[in-house]
């Protein structure tokens, strides 16, 4: 056999194809290694662990977020920050953010997580991950009395001519394209300029999360009424993270599903919270 | 004697503005676009945001069916010239009226005059559109858009008052001298002589105010108007797109300002010319 007939032979080619392989699979996995040991150790729970402080981001709202009459923030969202922050052996620290900022805040890294009773659409986890569903929140309405006067059903306010209101960036907010479509949809930075649009009789009916509408028909009988009583819908409220972190996620789904699944934890929260009135005296007037 | 012309500073070619622009500051003006466009990307770059500009162009228009629907933006702006341009026009108004009070009226008229402007220069904007809005509108039954509009102009108004009763003022006094030894009557010394000259200074600060006022609209989103800045975040809290979003209604306002400057200027060349003066 001279050369040429050697190089023709399928062996010596295949031979030499396995070897090269075998060495790349090998260093393949090598790599994958380190690539896997550099990812865990840049994960956000790395980082949580090692500064010893969990920081969370959330709105002012009721009754997710308040300030009480020490000036602390309590209410639901407070309560579950905590209660994640103690089972990770960290501190709290709480960031309270305007709605407009939170997510660039978010992504340039000024806080770990949004618990700010957000709302999981997809449109949104285009640009965030969401965690599981930690709360479904029940979303009502209360009308305005003369506008709305007979109307008892959603499909009353489901008219191109019907105004409803409600506070930017809720859960509530996020109902009206999907149950209300035809209605125009305005939105306030505040709780307070929208309820006054229902209560001047210049919206028809304002949308909140239970138990805004009980509570604000009981704060104006005499303009604010109940369409039905109950929520219309419900919204499932999720963490919010940066993307491309699966260890921080992987953390808090579980974190969520032990606390949801196995224990009462967050149901009870969510009853004291948004089932009852019992924190009221807790609150700023 | 000088005339209002012959104090206009540097002469200038009648070349139209294309030409007069040198290819040097063209180069500057790309350079600082860049500059700052650079800045942008790399600060989001360094926090590793996640652009997606594709999702934009749907929120200024869509095709369905071959036929063209505008999205929010585009009908965000359409509102928002609309009534930043009525609320010019009543601003103007209601800026000569001032001004004309604060010159020649009675004390009485002086007092209201100044009293106006006074308040209105001297508080936020914002705690004038809730005043409007919650204390006023609900009391003479006004819409949320036609509150928007007049808080605008009573504001606007307060500041091109100022600028008219400088423009006045800066008339040389030999021409109102000059006019009224010809027999003028007042009106007419104000119609034929003072008001021809004021305007053409008037020009320059007017324009300023109109965007002023332009940007200044953009507070009304906080009465939920469906202007630009609503549109613009409400998209937001749908979409947390906050970057993209944000840099575009930039861009939309930059654009609707520059054409302002840009035309006024032309104008002013026009007005500057001899012939018309």
């Amino acid at each position: 056999m001279n050369r040429r007939d050697i190089l023709k032979t399928p062996i010596l080619p295949a031979a030499a194809g396995a070897l090269l392989a075998g060495g790349a699979v090998q260093q393949a996995q090598a790599q994958g290694g380190e690539i896997r040991t550099a990812l865990a150790a840049s994960s956000l729970i790395e980082e949580i662990k090692k500064r010893g402080t969990l920081r969370v981001a959330y709105g002012a709202f009721k009754p997710w977020a308040m300030r009480s009459k020490t000036g602390d923030y309590i209410g639901f969202e407070i309560d579950v920050a905590k209660e994640l922050a103690k089972d990770l052996g960290v501190t709290f620290e709480g960031f309270p953010t305007a709605w407009d900022g939170i997510i660039p805040a978010l992504l340039a890294g000024r806080f770990d997580v949004i618990i700010g009773g957000m709302s999981v659409t997809v449109a949104r986890n285009l640009t965030v991950n969401f965690s599981d569903g930690y709360n479904d929140t029940g979303v009502g309405i209360f009308a305005n009395k003369r506008l709305a006067a007979g109307w008892t059903k959603l499909e009353d306010f489901n008219k191109a001519e019907v105004t409803i209101v409600a506070r930017r960036g809720t859960p509530a907010a996020n109902s009206v394209g999907v149950v209300m479509p035809k209605a125009t949809l305005r939105q306030f930075d505040e709780e307070s300029p929208a309820l006054q649009e229902v209560v001047n009789g210049r919206a028809h009916a304002m949308v909140g999360s239970i138990p805004l509408p009980a509570h604000s028909v009981r704060r104006y009988p005499n303009e604010l009424v109940l369409p039905f009583s109950g929520p219309y819908r419900r919204e499932v409220s999720a963490f919010a993270v940066r993307k491309g972190d699966p260890d921080a996620l992987n953390v808090f789904n579980n974190w969520i599903k032990l606390k949801r699944d196995l224990s009462s934890y967050l149901a009870d929260r969510n009853a004291y919270w948004f089932g009852s009135l019992d924190w009221e005296d807790q609150i700023q007037p | 004697m000088q005339s209002a012309t012959e104090t206009r500073a540097p002469p200038r070619s009648h070349a139209p503005w294309w030409r007069r622009w040198r290819i040097a500051e063209a180069a500057k003006v790309v350079a600082l676009a860049g500059a700052l466009g650079w800045l942008v990307v790399r600060g989001a770059g360094s926090i590793g945001y996640n652009w997606q500009w594709f999702q934009v162009p749907r929120y200024l228009w869509r095709v369905v069916d071959g036929e063209l629907i505008w999205g929010p933006l585009v009908k965000g702006l359409m509102v928002t010239l609309q009534m930043s341009g009525i609320a010019l026009v009543l601003a103007l108004l209601l800026g000569v009226v001032t001004a004309i009070f604060r010159l020649v009226g009675t004390r009485m008229q002086r007092a209201v005059a100044r009293t106006y402007l006074e308040v209105i220069r001297n508080t936020p904007l914002l705690m004038q559109i809730y005043v409007f809005y919650f204390v006023v509108a609900p009391l003479i039954g006004l819409d949320r858009y036609a509150t928007g509009v007049i808080a605008l102009a009573v504001f606007g108004g307060a500041f091109a008052s100022e600028i008219v009763r400088a423009g006045i003022e800066a008339v040389p006094r030999g021409q109102w001298e000059a006019a009224a030894s010809l027999g003028l009557t007042r009106t007419q010394v104000y119609r034929l002589v003072v008001l021809p000259q004021a305007l053409r200074l008037l020009l320059p600060p007017l324009t300023g105010q109109a965007i002023t006022l332009i940007k200044a609209s953009a507070i009304v989103s906080v009465i939920a108007v469906f202007d630009l800045t609503t549109e613009g975040r409400n998209i937001i809290s749908d979409t947390f797109l906050t970057f993209e979003i944000w840099l575009t209604v930039a861009a939309i306002y930059l654009a609707v300002t520059l054409t302002i400057s840009l035309a006024v200027g032309a104008l002013e060349r026009r007005l500057g010319e001899p012939a018309a003066a």
